[in-house]
């Protein structure tokens, strides 16, 4: 049929080639762009970057299904677009106990589910329960943790009731959750897309409580609570999502709707943004940012991201089963010349494990660069060990250029400071995972994202036997500290805490922290209410698209 | 011509299952898992979904399920994207490589094979080296090089066609003409050596001697032979076509076949890797019989010897 039709209209070419070549030529020219088009549509485009794998929020695990949930969903608070401070959500109001243990949530009674159902505290409690619930397998269950009990819950082998969760529904417009330990990150941990609410008629219709892949986030069927609703879902092609009518807060909401595109080729998102398909991209290639500085200026940010990309050492083989070593190691990367000489993408040198101003902490820089110190801290192993020079050290990253050019450019510190071979073993993604996973590595390249505002998301994962860990490093003091920190209220006591933990990363060197991360991304000026947060989370109601040329 | 297509079919069954099994085996002995994340997930939960996936049962059990569902034509849920089945993803994804795989193949033929007759014809002439040399530079040019170049100027200069997309028709210009140019300069190169052996036959030089016109040689008898060595390129180069590029999908952001397939490797999704092979394997056996069936039409030798 197709074929029927292209050889017709092939034929009418051949009889009107200059007609057809100006049809398509003026086809082509009227059309405007999404950008034109968007400012009276109030349509944003949005560059996803990537697929993503889950639209159910207790499954999903990545930025991309965040990008979308937060659209299509919303928790008990809700995030001011400048700080990400709390703010109300589908709770209007909440009261905190003194020992910070116990949160009182007064839900809203106007805050309604996208097909006209009211939000209860129920809906909360229940979806707590599912994501806890050890069946579903939800990679991100332990977002849960700081309620009381919810790990015992969780790990299987006893009921919800017998539990004692720390989630009660009092009654339907009250919520009480009660904590293990005082969190006083908790409000801003709720806008983990892992404590959103899911509408408990759908997922029982679907049989979702304890089943993946049962096809509930489908357009036809998911139902939200967020400021959009989810219109259409073409797989690596668009997400569509328009104004959510039975949104609480719908005067506010100024976009009628979102397309988001999941272009995964980082070039391609590049030209789709300059052809005006987009708003905003994911990310921008380091080796465009020169030329997208001198040519967009005014569209190319940098923003500060909360991650840190560091190297793991493996301290369960030689050589750096010794803190020598080691530290060796990191004093002799010039942490500074990388970022200026290597990266040049506004980076900036990691001296702590945790980003510094993370929830206000600030960390003492440990990690330093000296020559000196390195030369003769691996002198005295060299001499102990009776060896001339260190065998052969293997760096494993996974296969990317911006891996291997800092992988070559420390390579190349290092021998500066000491004789050194090291073999760079570039591996594709999943091979390199598993390697790590295994602990068959000597050292290898890492990065970490914070989930949260708070050092805790990033010390946590040092403790000894975390799965994240990984290095086989394991240390009481840090252990101790770490659970100060956690049992702590007062915030002087738990910076004091984490100041410990940073202490004993830097003496220890378990892990290399290189730099921390930036976030590159195009932004079209008629995106308005858009501003830099750490965790790069932008809540759509406050966003609209307006000329700020025009008067 | 009922048993040539019987019997193929029929050898079309084992090749299917080698295939089905070496992709099987081949795809569960990579290193790594589907569940592997940067953020690794606990162990605990690692089991629960594997289970889920039935990946915890012995490597054979989960073999011979497979091939059962496979006999039911179970194709099974994506590993990656559980909320759809291999089978919903590859009939969302089949019709847009099919229809940009059919573009581009018309814009092949259009170019290859006049291209490659006007150069046969007018042996070492302008005419023959000006169809070679830009076919040359055609067979070369990679398509990651050829697309950008043309997106740079009859996009972004020209503002003719969309950059990127696959929403309206004028989405499927560049791409098809990209990948189209690329195949027609190997038809270009493939119809003249075909149609100059061709054009050096006895036969040819009875018919120029009986009187007949240079049009009527060309099409009536020199083609038909000259084209055999094109036709066979034809059957697994439609396939390679409408099984989408994995390349022109990722410059233009076509939500084709050719991205399932190689990230379906990426990410360990087992279910979508067996599926996207055995559905190419399934259209290159296909095809490959339609273009026996051509050549057996075309050249009354090899009808013989089947």
């Amino acid at each position: 049929m197709l074929l029927i039709h292209s050889l017709s209209l092939i034929n009418k070419c051949r009889k009107f080639p200059l007609a057809s070549f100006c049809w398509v030529l003026a086809l082509g020219c009227s059309q405007q762009t999404n950008v034109e088009t968007a400012l009276n549509e109030q349509v944003l485009h949005f560059g996803l970057g990537s697929e993503p794998q889950h639209l159910d929020p207790h499954l999903a695990t990545s930025v991309a299904a965040h990008n979308i949930l937060s659209a299509l969903l919303e928790g008990l608070v809700s995030e001011d677009p400048k700080t990400l401070k709390p703010r109300p959500g589908v709770a209007k109001s909440w009261s905190i106990s003194e020992d910070g243990k116990n949160y009182i949530f007064l839900l809203r009674k106007n805050a309604r589910w996208s097909n006209g159902d009211p939000v209860t505290a129920e809906d909360f409690v229940y979806s707590f329960r599912r994501i806890l619930n050890p069946d579903l397998a939800a990679p991100y269950a332990s977002m849960l943790y700081p309620l009381k009990n919810a790990r015992t819950y969780h790990q299987g082998g006893i009921s919800w009731e017998k539990a004692d969760v720390g989630a009660v529904a009092i009654d339907a417009y009250t919520l009480s959750l009660s904590l293990e330990n005082p969190v006083p990150y908790f409000l801003e941990l709720l806008n983990h897309y892992s404590w959103f609410p899911v509408h408990q008629t759908t997922i029982e219709e679907f049989g979702a409580f304890e089943k993946i892949g049962t096809g509930w986030t489908k357009p036809k069927h998911f139902i939200g609570n967020g400021p959009f609703h989810l219109s259409n879902h073409q797989i690596n092609s668009v997400i569509e999502v328009t104004k959510n009518q039975h949104y609480w807060d719908k005067e506010s909401v100024r976009l009628n709707g979102i397309r988001f595109y999941p272009i995964d080729a980082v070039f391609t998102e590049e030209r789709a943004y300059r052809a005006g398909f987009l708003h905003l991209t994911q990310s921008v290639s380091a080796d465009r940012i020169d030329f997208l500085k001198a040519r967009h200026p005014r569209e190319l940010h940098f923003e500060p991201y909360l991650g840190t990309y560091f190297y793991r050492f493996n301290l369960k083989a030689p050589p750096f089963n010794d803190k020598r070593v080691r530290l060796a190691f990191s004093l002799a990367i010039d942490r500074q010349r990388l970022v200026d000489k290597v990266l040049g993408g506004g980076q900036s040198p990691a001296t702590s494990f945790t980003p510094p101003g993370t929830g206000g902490f600030q960390p003492v820089p440990k990690f330093e660069y000296n020559r000196k110190k390195a030369k003769a801290l691996l002198k005295s192993y060299l001499k102990e060990k009776g060896l001339e020079k260190l065998p052969p050290v293997e760096l494993t990253y996974n296969t990317s250029e911006g891996h291997k050019k800092v992988a070559e450019a420390l390579y190349g510190m290092w021998n500066e400071v000491f004789d050194v071979d090291i073999r760079l073993l570039n591996m594709e993604w999943k091979v390199f995972l598993s390697t790590i996973a295994k602990g068959d590595f000597t050292l290898a390249r890492a990065g970490w994202i914070g989930d949260y505002v708070d050092p805790h998301t990033f010390l946590q994962m040092w403790r000894s036997g975390d799965g994240l860990n990984m290095t086989g490093w394991e240390n009481q003091e840090y252990d101790y500290a770490l659970q100060q920190a956690e049992n702590s209220v007062s915030q002087e006591k738990r910076w004091e805490s984490f100041q410990k933990c940073e202490d004993l990363l830097a003496d220890e060197a378990p892990i290399l922290p290189l730099y921390f991360y930036v976030h590159h991304t195009l932004r079209h000026p008629t995106v308005q209410g858009w501003h830099p947060t750490l965790l790069d989370h932008h809540p759509y109601k406050y966003v609209y698209l307006a000329d700020e040329r025009r008067p | 011509m009922k048993r040539l297509i019987f019997f193929r079919l029929l050898q079309a069954i084992p090749t299917m299952w080698v295939i089905a099994t070496l992709t099987f085996f081949m795809t569960r002995f990579a290193p790594g898992g589907p569940f592997d994340a940067e953020k690794a997930i606990p162990e605990e939960i690692k089991i629960k979904m594997e289970a889920h996936f039935g990946l915890d049962r012995p490597l054979l059990e989960q073999y011979f399920i497979y091939l059962h569902n496979l006999l039911q034509g179970d194709l099974g849920p994506s590993f990656k994207y559980p909320e759809w089945e291999v089978s919903e993803l590859i009939a969302t994804a089949f019709p847009v490589s099919l229809t940009l795989g059919t573009f581009s193949f018309i814009i092949a033929l259009i170019i290859g094979i006049p291209g490659g007759m006007i150069a046969a014809l007018r042996q070492n002439t302008w005419m023959d080296y000006l169809p070679m040399s830009l076919s040359m530079i055609g067979v070369c040019l990679p398509t990651f090089v050829l697309g950008p170049l043309l997106i740079f100027a009859l996009s972004n200069q020209l503002a003719i066609f969309p950059p990127l997309g696959w929403y309206r028709p004028s989405d499927w210009v560049l791409p098809s003409l990209t990948l189209g140019l690329f195949y027609g300069a190997y038809i270009t190169r493939l119809t003249r050596a075909g149609m100059l052996e061709a054009l050096q036959q006895d036969f040819i030089r009875t018919a120029r001697a009986k009187g007949a016109s240079s049009w009527r040689i060309l099409t009536q008898h020199a083609a038909r032979g000259g084209l055999l060595p094109v036709v066979t390129f034809l059957g697994p180069a439609f396939a390679g076509l409408i099984s989408g590029s994995f390349v022109i999908e990722s410059i233009f952001f076509i939500p084709g076949l050719g991205k399932f397939f190689v990230t379906a490797a990426f990410n360990r999704d087992y279910t979508m890797v067996l599926g996207t092979v055995l559905f190419y394997a399934s259209l290159i056996i296909t095809l490959n019989l339609v273009v026996d069936l051509l050549q057996a039409w075309l050249d009354p030798k090899s009808r013989q010897s089947r």
